[in-house]
C-alpha cells in the first residue's frame, strides 16, 4: 500500500538500491536480483498511480519496465541519481503504453517530485495478463537456446556453448539480443509521435 | 510469466557488462561515419587541388575550427541524451557558442566589405550546391549515429535524432572543408550551418520513428 516516507529515509533507500545495481552491474547475481525485486516494489506502485483505473494493465506494464531497465543498465552512470534514471525509464514506458492504445485521455501524471518513486511501495502482484515466457519461446533458436539454457536453466555460458554448438560470444550475443527482441515484442505498436 | 520469474531470469547468470559501452559505440560510429563522409567526398567531389598551400592558412583550420567544435558539442549532447534521466542542459547552450562566432565574424566581414561585394561574400561560387553536398556526405554519418544511439537508451527520442543528424552534419562538413573552395567567413556562416541543419532536421524526423526501444 502506498505511504509517504521521510526524506533521509528516501536517500537511504536510493543509496542502498544504487550499491545494489552497481553490484549487480559488475556480476553480483545476487546483488542484481536484490536490486529488480525491491525495484519492482517501487515501481508497481508508481505505475498503479498512473494507471488509476486500469489496475489489470500494471504487471504487464511493470514487467515491460524491468526488461527495459535491464536491457539498458549499460546506460547507467555510477554517480547518476538512480531515480531520475528509473524513473525516466519508467515514464518512456508509460508514454509508449499510453500511446500504443491511443488513449491520451487516460494520461493521469500525479505531481511528485523525482523523490517520489522510492516513496511509495506495492509488493502485491497482479497476474500478469501478457505471458512473456510464451513469448520467449517464439524467438529463434540462436535467441531462444541461450536464454533457455543459461536464464531459465541456470547453466553456465560455456555449458551451454558446447549444448548448443555455439561459440561463447554468440551465447551471450544471443541472450543480449533475445531480451531486446522480447521487449520489441511487447512494446506498443504504433510509432513515429512526439516525445 | 509472473514478475517474480522474469527477476530470476534477468538476475541469473548475469557477468559484468562491458565497460564503457556508450563511449565505444560513439568512438566506433564516428570512426565509421568519418570514413564514409571522407570517401564519398573524395568519390563524388574530390580533394581541392590546393590543398597544400591553403592548409598553410590560418583562415583554413578556422574554417574547420567551425564544425570540429560543432561536433564536438553535438557529441556531448549525444551521449547526454543516450542516458535516462539526463536532458541536454548546458550543451545546448555550448551548441550554439560556434555558430555565433562564426554569424559575429562574417557580419563583421559583411560590414567592413563595400556594398557591391557583399553578395559575392555571401554567395561565393558554390551557394547553390554546398549544403546539399554536404547534406549528402551527412548519409552515411547519419546511419552510423543512429546506429550508436539504438544501441543505448534514449527517452527523448525528438532531440536525441535531432542531436544526432547535427553531429552527423558536422562530422560531413568536417570532410566537405577539404574539398570546398569557398574561403569567406560570410559563407560558412550561412551555406555551411544550413548543410548541416538538413541532417539535423532529417535527425529529428527520424529519431521518433528509428530510435525507439
Amino acid at each position: 500500500m502506498p505511504r509517504t516516507t521521510p526524506q533521509a529515509h528516501l536517500n537511504a533507500r536510493e543509496a542502498q538500491l544504487q550499491q545494489l545495481l552497481l553490484h549487480g552491474m559488475q556480476g553480483d547475481e545476487q546483488a542484481y536480483r536484490a536490486f529488480l525485486s525491491a525495484l519492482a516494489v517501487h515501481l508497481r506502485a508508481f505505475l498503479r498511480r498512473r494507471l488509476a483505473g486500469r489496475p489489470h494493465e500494471v504487471e504487464d506494464l511493470l514487467q515491460e519496465v524491468l526488461l527495459a531497465v535491464h536491457n539498458a543498465r549499460h546506460t547507467y552512470l555510477p554517480g547518476q541519481p538512480l531515480t531520475a534514471w528509473v524513473q525516466a525509464i519508467a515514464r518512456y514506458k508509460l508514454a509508449d503504453h499510453w500511446r500504443a492504445f491511443a488513449r491520451h485521455e487516460a494520461l493521469h501524471e500525479p505531481l511528485d517530485e523525482e523523490q517520489a518513486l522510492f516513496a511509495s511501495e506495492d509488493d502485491q502482484p497482479q497476474e500478469a495478463s501478457r505471458d512473456l515466457g510464451l513469448l520467449l519461446r517464439s524467438l529463434p533458436d540462436r535467441q531462444r537456446l541461450p536464454i533457455q539454457h543459461v536464464k531459465l536453466e541456470g547453466l553456465s555460458v560455456e555449458q551451454t556453448a558446447r549444448l548448443t554448438g555455439l561459440s561463447s560470444s554468440a551465447v551471450k550475443v544471443g541472450i543480449h539480443r533475445g531480451l531486446k527482441a522480447l521487449a520489441k515484442m511487447i512494446r506498443g505498436k504504433p510509432d513515429n509521435e512526439d516525445h | 510469466m509472473k514478475t517474480i520469474d522474469l527477476i530470476g531470469l534477468l538476475a541469473k547468470g548475469e557477468v559484468p557488462g562491458p565497460r564503457h559501452a556508450l563511449a565505444r559505440r560513439f568512438a566506433l560510429a564516428l570512426i565509421a561515419g568519418g570514413l564514409g563522409a571522407l570517401l564519398l567526398m573524395m568519390a563524388v567531389y574530390g580533394v581541392r587541388a590546393d590543398l597544400a598551400d591553403v592548409a598553410r592558412l590560418p583562415l583554413f583550420w578556422a574554417r574547420l575550427a567551425l564544425p570540429a567544435s560543432l561536433a564536438a558539442a553535438a557529441l556531448w549532447l549525444c551521449s547526454r541524451l543516450a542516458r535516462p534521466g539526463v536532458n541536454g542542459g548546458v550543451a545546448w547552450v555550448v551548441l550554439a557558442l560556434p555558430i555565433v562566432l562564426v554569424w559575429l565574424g562574417g557580419a563583421m566581414a559583411l560590414v567592413g566589405a563595400p556594398v557591391e561585394s557583399r553578395a559575392e561574400l555571401m554567395l561565393g561560387r558554390t551557394w547553390r550546391t554546398c549544403a546539399l553536398n554536404i547534406g549528402l556526405l551527412g548519409i552515411p554519418a547519419l546511419a552510423a549515429v543512429f546506429w550508436a544511439l539504438r544501441g543505448l537508451a534514449p527517452t527523448q527520442l525528438r532531440r536525441a535524432g535531432a542531436a544526432g543528424g547535427l553531429l552527423a552534419g558536422a562530422v560531413a562538413t568536417l570532410a566537405y572543408c577539404l574539398h570546398c573552395p569557398e574561403m569567406e567567413v560570410p559563407f560558412w556562416g550561412m551555406w555551411y550551418v544550413l548543410g548541416m541543419a538538413l541532417p539535423t532536421v532529417l535527425g529529428a524526423l527520424l529519431g521518433p520513428r528509428l530510435l525507439r526501444w
